[in-house]
């Protein structure tokens, strides 16, 4: 009871100049109060709202209940979109994880020139999407590409041009990703790696357990948290595969390799259906959601760190 | 290119990351050719390989001439060495109407680039400021609010950004993309200054405090001198994220003559007039590149702790 009094009294005493206390603490973070409530969670909630409209070339307050969704979900080119986002996803995830600690553990191996490799394997990330696709686009040229470059050595049967071939076209979109995004995951894990104890290397070889064997069993098992991370990080790019869709393939051949963020940028400005542009932007963000509850759970819900 | 991870790779890196930028240490091997190091550097090796060879293409293609393009492949040394297609994708490159280059874009680049580095990272700077050291009510909550606005798709954002811009009059222009970089930018940078600056003892804040220093006072001539580093980080992030942003260049940006480096890029390369000039593609796609290989090459280990602490951006 003391304590809630003395609570109650010093706020009291504070209450006539609380608004202009650390004042310019707050007028400092004006812009990050403007970014945070009215940039990201009023656009947010603008977009859900209206998704629910019938908005075309501009944006309009005309109420229509889920139709967009319905139209979006009966369109072809969005569950194309749907479909290679699904089937890039699921391969760019394990294999980049799977790369990304093979390259890791092999640079853990206190080998030579480390910082030569890692500065190889992670340039790429530098780069940009759009030069990525550029330049990927280039080596899969089917003229002058790798494929020519196979047929001269004497294999002239040789058929490799995933860029013009809606079957294949996704590995080639696949290539060109692992090459720009494997790099950091790898950083990642080597950097997990490195935090594992040198004691469980001594355990693991007094008890005469095998390299291969003890990361499959031991180390892979304690580092489930830089796999959750690096999980999350792969997720969400996957999400936002845009930039290097657009270089690459330009969406083709046909709507081949098209994604649902291109999806969002075709509807809102280049064909005038705002209100498809939403729906699709807000099925985006649902499905980031799908993505980060599991893992915010895991980091957040079992036990409390710092 | 996404701010996503920001708050479990930040952590992660704050513990590991000094650690792996020392290098592997303990013992070196014996033994150096066991068929163990075979394996492990003949792997490495043939992963190197695939890793560099684009960037190698990207040059070799540069220097060639077309003849000599169409005849040999992709892989080989240029015969006769040409710098033209550097000059011509420089300064003569065609875009639409425009034919002088991607100069043109890399100017619009620099001042996109410039101040939307100034106003982010001081802007930043200051949240994370008053974020770890002049705590208010709320002041949490709307950090969390960016935090998470930082995992919902810029899809979302986009259109509600266009009514915004437009309102203040700035849609369609550099101005209003330095704006959209500032905001963008601003989950992971302030993340990265606020957890930086709650690393600072507080005895030195209250020592200032009793000396009579105020918010700014503190924030300039005690706080900025001493965390050099971290500025130089959120720079090297910055700097990438901005430089090879495509998404808010192509929104936000009405003009073609405006548009930044890296949509000039696509633009030239992906336009489907006239005859392909291969080598011309591929000196523009370098010359587009050279901004951040630079500053990766130049800043080695802190771009690797800038980008496991701020995981990507952009």
């Amino acid at each position: 009871m003391a304590s809630i009094d003395t609570d109650a009294r010093s706020r009291a005493g504070r209450r006539p100049n609380r608004l202009f206390k650390n004042m310019n603490a707050k007028l400092a973070s004006l812009p990050m109060m403007f970014t945070a409530l009215v940039v990201f969670l009023g656009g947010t909630i603008w977009t859900i709202t209206y998704s629910f409209t019938s908005s075309g070339l501009l944006p309009r307050l005309e109420w229509a209940g889920l139709e967009q969704y319905a139209r979006l979900w009966s369109s072809r080119k969005w569950l194309v979109s749907i479909e290679n986002l699904a089937i890039y996803g699921f391969l760019s995830l394990i294999l980049t994880l799977v790369i990304a600690f093979i390259l890791a553990a092999l640079l853990d191996r206190k080998i030579r020139g480390e910082d030569t490799f890692r500065t190889i394997f992670l340039y790429p990330f530098a780069l940009s999407f759009i030069v990525t696709g550029l330049v990927w686009q280039w080596i899969l040229n089917p003229q002058f590409g790798v494929q020519d470059v196979v047929r001269d050595l004497g294999w002239t049967n040789f058929n490799f041009d995933p860029l013009n071939n809606p079957e294949i076209v996704l590995y080639g979109l696949l290539i060109a990703g692992l090459w720009q995004g494997t790099g950091l995951i790898m950083c990642i894990m080597l950097a997990g790696l490195r935090g594992i104890d040198e004691d469980i290397w001594k355990a693991t070889r007094v008890d005469g357990i095998g390299t291969v064997k003890t990361y499959l069993v031991v180390i892979i098992p304690m580092m489930r948290p830089v796999f959750v991370t690096s999980l999350v990080l792969i997720g969400s790019g996957i999400v936002k595969l845009y930039d290097l869709v657009v270089a690459q393939t330009s969406g083709g051949p046909g709507i081949s390799s098209e994604v649902p963020a291109k999806y969002v940028m075709t509807s809102m400005f280049g064909g005038q259906n705002l209100g498809q542009g939403f729906a699709a932007s807000t099925m985006m963000m649902l499905s980031v959601i799908i993505i980060l509850i599991p893992w915010a759970y895991l980091e957040f819900g079992g036990r409390k760190r710092g | 290119m996404a701010d996503v991870g920001i708050l479990a790779t930040t952590k992660a890196a704050e513990q590991i990351a000094p650690r792996t930028l020392d290098g592997p240490s303990g013992p070196r091997p014996k033994r150096r050719f066991s068929r163990a190091n075979i394996i492990v550097y003949g792997t490495l090796f043939i992963v190197a390989v695939y890793y560099a060879l684009p960037l190698y293409v990207m040059i070799v293609t540069s220097l060639k001439g077309m003849p000599e393009i169409q005849m040999g492949n992709i892989f080989a040394p240029p015969i006769e060495v040409t710098f033209e297609p550097w000059v011509k994708a420089w300064s003569e490159a065609c875009t639409g109407i425009n034919c002088d280059g991607l100069s043109r874009g890399f100017w619009n680049s620099v001042n996109i680039l410039i101040p939307s580095l100034i106003v982010s990272i001081a802007v930043a700077s200051i949240n994370g400021y008053a974020l770890s050291m002049w705590k208010f009510k709320g002041s949490e909550v709307f950090f969390s609010i960016l935090m998470i606005g930082a995992f919902i798709p810029y899809q979302v954002m986009l259109y509600p950004i266009v009514i915004m811009l437009r309102e203040a009059g700035l849609y369609g222009s550099l101005s209003g993309l330095v704006l959209v970089h500032v905001a963008f930018g601003m989950p992971i940078n302030t993340l990265l200054f606020r957890n930086y600056f709650a690393a600072i003892p507080e005895e030195l804040f209250k020592a200032a405090r009793v000396d009579g220093a105020g918010f700014w006072a503190i924030f300039f001539r005690i706080i900025m001198p001493m965390s050099l580093p971290i500025f130089v980080v959120a720079l090297i992030i910055q700097v990438t994220g901005i430089w090879n942003d495509f998404l808010f260049g192509v929104t936000y940006i009405s003009s073609p003559d405006r548009y930044p480096m890296t949509v000039q890029l696509n633009n030239i390369v992906n336009s489907v007039q006239g005859v392909k000039e291969y080598n011309v593609n591929m000196a523009a796609t370098l010359l587009t590149g050279l901004v951040p290989l630079t500053i990766y090459f130049i800043s080695g280990k802190l771009f690797v702790r800038g980008i496991a602490a701020g995981a990507v951006k952009g």
